[in-house]
C-alpha cells in the first residue's frame, strides 16, 4: 500500500512543482518532495542515501533556493505559449528512456547480476578487509576511495569557484569600480 | 520564512540583537545549535558502524552554522566563522584525504591503501577511514557555509 502511495505522491509533487505560479509555494512543495523522498530511501533500506537526501534535499537545497529566490521576483514570468516541438521532443525522449528500463535488472531479484557476483563479494570480505561494519562506507573510503577523492576535490573546487566569482565581485562593486566580466 | 526576512538577514543583522525582538527564535536557536553540530559530529564519526559519513555528517555541520546565520544576521555569523577559517577549512579537507593517501605511499603501501599504516591491518584500515571522511566532513561543511554565505550577502547596486 504505502510502497504505491509514496511514488504517486512524488510524482504529483514533481506535477504541482511545475504547474504552480508562486515560486516560494513551489520551493515549499520540492522541499516535502525531497522528505517523502527520504522516506522512500528508507523503505528500501538505502539508510545513507536517505540521511543525505534529507540533509541536503530538503536542507541546504531550500536554503539555497531561498536565498536566490530573495534576490529575483517570487512571481514565474507569464506568457509563455505552448511550445509543441518541446513537447514532442520531451514525450519522445521520455519514452526511449522508459523503453530502456525493460532491459533493466528487475528490482528486489536475488538472480540480478550484481546480486550474485558483486554483493556477496562485499558482504564476506568487507569485514575481513576493512575492519568496517558499514559496507557503504567501506566501499566508499576504501574500495572505491579514488571516487571519492574526486568528488571531494569538486566539492572543494566549487566552494573556491564561489569565493573566486562572487566575493570578488563583491568587492568590485562595493569600491565602485566596473564589475568583472 | 519570507523574502523581507532574507533581506533583513543581509541589510541590517544587528537589529535582531540588538532589539529585544524574536526572543523565540533565538532562545530556540541557542538551544538548538550545539545539539546539532553534536548530531553532525556523531555522524560523521558514526559512519563506519551506521548510516552516515563525512558528506552527510558535513552538511549537518553546515546546516547548523547556517541556521546560526539565519537567526542572528550574516555579520554575526562571520564572526564565529571568519571568511578565512571558511577558505582554509575548504581546502584542507581535501588535503587531509590526500594526505592520508601519501602516507599510505610512505608506509610503503599504494596510494589509499589504509592497511599499512599500522602493524594490525584492520585497526590501520578503520583508521584511516575514519580520517578519510573527517576530511570529507570538513570541506563539506566549510563549502556549505560558504556557498551560503556568498550568495546571501547583498551587494550595494542590488
Amino acid at each position: 500500500m504505502i510502497d504505491i502511495a509514496i511514488p504517486l505522491f512524488l510524482v504529483a509533487c514533481g506535477i504541482a512543482v511545475i504547474l504552480m505560479k508562486d515560486l516560494l509555494s513551489s520551493i515549499m512543495v520540492f522541499t516535502v518532495y525531497s522528505l517523502v523522498m527520504a522516506i522512500e530511501w528508507v523503505r528500501l533500506n538505502a539508510v545513507d542515501v536517505a540521511i543525505t537526501e534529507a540533509a541536503v534535499g530538503a536542507g541546504i537545497t531550500t536554503v539555497l533556493f531561498l536565498v536566490v529566490l530573495s534576490r529575483t521576483r517570487s512571481e514565474e514570468s507569464s506568457g509563455s505559449k505552448s511550445n509543441w516541438p518541446a513537447l514532442a521532443v520531451t514525450m519522445a525522449v521520455t519514452g526511449v528512456l522508459i523503453y530502456g528500463t525493460f532491459d533493466m535488472p528487475r528490482l528486489m531479484d536475488p538472480a540480478n547480476a550484481p546480486n550474485v557476483h558483486l554483493v556477496p563479494y562485499f558482504l564476506d570480505y568487507t569485514y575481513k578487509d576493512t575492519g568496517v561494519i558499514n559496507v557503504v562506507t567501506a566501499i566508499l573510503a576504501s574500495y572505491r576511495g579514488y571516487d571519492t577523492l574526486g568528488e571531494v576535490v569538486v566539492v572543494s573546487t566549487a566552494g573556491l569557484c564561489t569565493v573566486l566569482l562572487l566575493r570578488q565581485a563583491g568587492k568590485d562593486r562595493g569600491k565602485g569600480a566596473e564589475p568583472r566580466a | 520564512m519570507s523574502k523581507q526576512s532574507m533581506q533583513r538577514i543581509s541589510h541590517d543583522p544587528g537589529s535582531d540583537i540588538t532589539t529585544q525582538k524574536h526572543v523565540i527564535r533565538r532562545t530556540v536557536a541557542k538551544i538548538l545549535i550545539p545539539f546539532i553540530q553534536l548530531f553532525g559530529l556523531y555522524v560523521i564519526a558514526h559512519g563506519e558502524l551506521g548510516p552516515g559519513g563525512g558528506f552527510q555528517g558535513g552538511v549537518i555541520l553546515g546546516a547548523s552554522v547556517i541556521v546560526y546565520i539565519l537567526v542572528f544576521g550574516l555579520d554575526e555569523g562571520r564572526k564565529r566563522v571568519t571568511e578565512k577559517t571558511s577558505d582554509l577549512l575548504v581546502s584542507s579537507g581535501a588535503l587531509i584525504y590526500g594526505g592520508i593517501g601519501i602516507l599510505c605511499l610512505l608506509a610503503g603501501g599504494n596510494y589509499l591503501q589504509y592497511n599499512v599504516l599500522l602493524p594490525d591491518p584492520k585497526l590501520a584500515s578503520h583508521l584511516g577511514i575514519l580520517g578519510v571522511e573527517i576530511g570529507i566532513g570538513i570541506t563539506v561543511a566549510a563549502v556549505m557555509i560558504t556557498l551560503f554565505c556568498e550568495t546571501v550577502r547583498r551587494d550595494d547596486d542590488d
